[in-house]
């Protein structure tokens, strides 16, 4: 019951600090957010599930009751978590909490609706990570898109309600397309399957069951809805070519949305991926792995140029996202226990390095009140304990060894470079690799524009050392970042039992 | 067999006449100075009997297999008492909002009046099984709606809605009589179950005879339920009628359509039989497809959002009506149940998603906020839980899983394909998606835009008005994952009619 307790923890604090007045709300939501941390640690530390929750594994924190019949088919509540999903989760109300620190500054209206809906959005979140029903994992998963429309919408930049209604239907078509392309597969499967449960559903995909369905044969109806949800994801994701929503959503967003739109809102997509498209469908994203490679290895180098081309602080690191996206599914698609176990790993080492970013970029704006990098200079000399956090955030990105990003991505890479399913997997992994060079290409150059040199920046404010509240949230992030790095094994090792499943899908291929 | 205990099962619609007639009895002793209070506490007390009474009948299992009273002439069974349950839910929450909104009109007696009367003739057209019966109970609940949508006299408009809907309205009437009358004359008698029984002869003999027979009832049926291309009067007596009376037509009268429409196609007029002379689910899909396009189109491009509501209500009886249109397709008679079950629990569900969002409407006419999307900019500054509510209904409706509507659209979609008629599902859930498009915009306008210059201050709440919208908002979240307390009853029940 400690998957419902987190969620229930969630929904009542919200309910409570969104009916505390204004000026209390923070401190409240702040002391809130820390039971789901404490509670999700806890789990951490006794977790005894194994394998993959979908192939067969122990479920860990395993709840399930019957809910709705229609026809054949029962929908179930059903939750619990594996090694893939246990990480996500701590990664969520780790930092919804530190997102919630970093909002003192910059929500000034509404707090007590703004906290409100971010403790909303983290039960909803661990809802996704956790559900184990079709159907019940949509609900949280479309659960999560309200409070994320209301957060840029109400409390984001200037084009806050252009960016807001964009994210709303980009994504809302994506989930209405993965709906029908997952729903094609069920009916597919006939009287294989008798609930909309996901373990019921990978097996008997697995087993090679899905029939056709009408004039469509089983082949081409694997085909079909794998790209249904594939597209549908995507746009979660996002990958080339459907980012577009993302700097519009990420740089309306105010500083903590932001965080937990780049730090977990676009883990969604990965996750579902994994645990959909690649895991429900291995011969079919086998038949594919060159084709998803490309549209990889182009949102790395893609996303990349971008965000070289960008002036706004907040837009490079909106785009660099795109780019590690595009590591992810690189891994996945290498179907290696390093390529998925890497890509796993690498949605919570950059759901902590974007947050970090994220966070460091609004200190910067709280202060400065720009985020152009070319009105900005020198900002190291004045603000040098943010700066350094910066930096320190910058090269966890580039793949600094010691830190999270450079296991990841290490892990990425020996995934994709051992690739048996990827036909030319070493030319792919070496163009992605070249990505980092761009990476750290902009990186360093954004830096050495607005952190280094004279300082020159004319404004009215003040500008000092960032407070306390402020420096809290972002070392905390570094010192995290920092561990994953040192210590890989805190969550790969969950991680890699986890997906060893996934990549072991017997027959040849 | 009849027996005392059976005419028990009448209880939910007598709790109606009884409310009635001591509305009249209080009116008669006090013309003038009976409290509006006392009124709204009597009707919303008559209704939520009738709501309990028929919700507890359905889930003891009472009336399965259904029991026939006065030879025949009305039939209690599941799917009677659950339409009882849903003009019980929508007629509470109804007379509760009312009493401050009528707060200074004239005539409050008489308007819960006919609120109550028009309740008991769609009770009785849950019940009816013989066309006769049909036919007066849908008056029944007819006239009394006129009255209702031209209640506030001195309002141009609303006098204007109330003749637009009483001249349609008389128009269906004649043609619905018509067909009966071609009916009988084709078959010889007027009771459902002898229909059906001679329908297929009758089918065979005077071909043309029943087919315009039976087209003209579903012209009747339709201009009840709003379906294109009898929808004509909806947004303008929805527009011009007070809120909660808009709220009560909406969602409890278009309920009532729709269960006459349940029994008397599925009962009177087995597919098998009839379909030589004619299709009627080939009439039902054209009109879910047109229905459900047509209202969704029409709404998105609305300024007003009342009318908004009124059509996108329009698209919603589409949806509904997939619970028709899919029978007799490829899939099993189990098929059909199902998809037809999921008919009623999407206007189980739509009766309070549907009335809260009206009766939010209600609220914002109490404020003079004014009726336009600009209009509603800034609200949820002024009262956020009356918004977090309306957020609860629009969301719901549009079909996002924040409320039960998610689970009763899955379960017509689903059921839909199921029955082998995959593409409705498929044209549902296109509409589904671009009606999130206009629901949106007030949900933007509520907690997104600025408040215009010069918006209305808010100064009082009214407490019934907002108990009402806010009890809609619970039920409508709860749901979500209670529905599954009516499925099986809803699914036994239309599986007890095919």
């Amino acid at each position: 019951m400690l998957v419902e307790a987190l969620i229930a923890i969630c929904l009542v604090g919200a309910l409570a600090v969104w009916l505390v007045p204004n000026r209390f709300a923070h401190k409240a939501a702040f002391a809130v957010s820390l039971l789901p941390v404490v509670v999700s640690l806890y789990m951490y530390a006794v977790f005894d599930g194994s394998g993959n929750a979908l192939l067969g594994g122990d479920i860990a924190f395993e709840t399930f009751a019957e809910w709705l019949t229609l026809g054949v088919y029962s929908v179930n509540y059903h939750m619990g978590l594996d090694g893939i999903s246990l990480p996500l989760v701590v990664l969520s109300t780790v930092l919804t909490s530190l997102a919630i620190l970093s909002a003192w500054t910059p929500v000034d209206t509404r707090q007590s609706q703004f906290y409100g809906l971010m403790l909303f959005m983290e039960a909803a979140l661990i809802g996704v990570f956790a559900a184990l029903d079709f159907l019940l994992w949509f609900v949280f998963w479309e659960a999560v898109l309200v409070p994320m429309y209301f957060l840029i919408g109400v409390w984001g930049g200037p084009r806050r309600k252009y960016a807001a209604i964009k994210f709303f239907v980009y994504t809302n078509i994506a989930s209405l397309l993965m709906f029908v392309g997952f729903f094609a597969l069920v009916f597919g499967l006939g009287d294989a399957v008798t609930s909309t449960g996901l373990p019921e559903i990978a097996q008997a995909l697995r087993a090679g069951q899905l029939g056709g369905l009408g004039i469509v044969g089983p082949d081409m109806l694997a085909l079909l809805a794998f790209l249904a949800m594939f597209i549908g994801f995507a746009v979660k994701v996002p990958i080339v070519p459907f980012h577009t929503w993302l700097p519009d959503a990420h740089v309306e967003a105010p500083t903590p949305a932001s965080v937990m739109l780049a730090g977990v809102l676009l883990k969604m997509g990965t996750y579902a991926l994994l645990r959909f498209n690649f895991t429900m469908l291995p011969e079919v994203a086998a038949t594919l792995a060159v084709p998803i490679a490309a549209i990889a290895v182009l949102s790395v180098i893609y996303g990349a140029l971008l965000a070289l081309a960008q002036q706004d602080l907040k837009r490079i690191v909106a785009y660099s996202s795109v780019s590690s996206m595009g590591y992810v599914i690189l891994g996945l698609v290498a179907y290696t226990v390093y390529g998925v176990g890497g890509a796993t790993f690498q949605m919570v080492a950059h759901g902590l390095i974007s947050g970090l970013l994220f966070m460091t970029v609004g200190v910067f704006y709280n202060a400065t009140h720009t985020r152009m990098v070319g009105d900005m200079a020198g900002l190291a000399d004045r603000m040098p304990v943010t700066a350094g956090v910066f930096v320190a955030g910058a090269f966890a990105y580039m793949g600094l060894p010691l830190m999270a990003g450079f296991a990841a991505e290490l892990f990425i890479f020996i995934g994709a470079f051992q690739s048996t399913v990827l036909t030319a997997a070493p030319v792919f992994t070496a163009i992605a690799m070249f990505g980092i060079v761009i990476v750290a290409g902009y990186l360093l150059w954004a830096m050495q524009r607005s952190l280094f040199g004279p300082y020159r920046l004319e404004t009215d404010y003040e500008l000092g050392r960032a407070p306390v509240h402020d420096i809290v949230p972002i070392v905390t992030l570094v010192l995290l970042i920092v561990a994953l790095g040192t210590a890989p094994d805190i969550f790969f090792g969950m991680i890699e039992e986890a997906t060893i499943d996934v990549v072991d899908f017997g027959g040849d291929l | 067999m009849v027996s005392a205990s059976n005419w028990l099962l009448l209880a939910p619609t007598g709790a109606f006449v009884v409310a009635a007639l001591l509305l009249f009895v209080v009116d008669s002793i006090s013309p003038e100075d009976a409290s509006g209070t006392v009124l709204s506490a009597i009707a919303t007390a008559g209704s939520v009997v009738a709501m309990a009474l028929s919700g507890v009948l359905l889930l003891a299992g009472v009336a399965e297999g259904g029991v026939e009273l006065f030879d025949g002439q009305l039939v209690v069974d599941g799917m009677s008492l659950l339409f009882t349950f849903i003009f019980g839910s929508v007629t509470a929450l109804v007379a509760v909002a009312s009493a401050d909104y009528l707060k200074g009109l004239p005539h409050k007696s008489e308007y819960y009046l006919l609120a109550l009367l028009a309740a008991t003739g769609m009770a009785l057209m849950a019940s009816a099984n013989s066309l006769a019966v049909v036919f007066i109970a849908l008056e029944l609940s007819s006239l009394p709606s006129y009255a209702l949508v031209a209640y506030l006299k001195q309002n141009r408009g609303s006098v204007e809605a109330g003749l637009k809907y009483f001249l349609i309205g008389a128009l269906s009437s004649s043609i619905l009589v018509y067909g009966i009358s071609l009916v009988y004359a084709a078959t010889g008698s007027l009771l459902l179950p002898d229909v059906a029984s001679a329908a297929g002869e009758a089918a065979n003999t005077y071909p043309g005879v029943l087919g315009v027979g039976i087209l003209m009832v579903l012209a009747g049926v339709a201009f009840k339920t709003a379906s294109v291309p009898f929808h004509f009067w909806a947004p303008d007596a929805y527009e011009g009628a007070p809120a909660p009376v808009a709220a009560f037509l909406s969602s409890a009268s278009k309920a009532a359509g729709f269960v006459v429409a349940f029994r008397v196609f599925t009962v009177a007029f087995p597919i098998a039989d009839v379909a030589t002379s004619v299709d009627w689910v080939l009439a039902f899909q054209v009109l879910a497809v047109v229905t459900m396009t047509v209202g969704n189109f029409a709404a998105a491009t609305q300024e007003n959002v009342k009318r908004m509501l009124a059509y996108s209500s329009i698209g919603h009886a589409g949806y509904v009506l997939i619970g028709l249109a899919a029978l007799g397709g490829a899939g099993s008679a189990d098929a059909g149940s199902t998809v037809l079950g999921a008919g009623m629990l999407h206007l189980l569900v739509y009766g309070f998603m549907n009335t809260g969002a009206f009766l939010f409407i209600a609220l914002a006419e109490y404020w003079d906020v004014g009726r336009t999307f600009e209009d509603y900019n800034g609200l949820a500054t002024q009262a956020p839980l009356a918004c977090v509510a309306m957020t609860v209904f629009l969301f719901s409706l549009a079909g996002l899983p924040v409320g039960g509507g998610f689970i009763s659209k899955y379960y017509l979609f689903a059921g839909a394909v199921g029955a082998g008629v995959w593409w409705l599902a498929l044209v549902g859930a296109v509409n589904s998606a671009l009606s999130l498009f206009y629901y949106s915009r007030v949900v933007k306008a509520m907690w997104i835009e600025d408040p215009a210059e010069g918006a209305v201050e808010i100064e009082s709440y009214p407490t019934a008005l907002y108990a009402a919208v806010l009890a809609a908002a619970v039920v409508t979240v709860v749901l979500l994952p209670g529905l599954v307390v009516f499925d099986n009853a809803a699914f036994d029940a239309a599986a007890a009619l095919l």
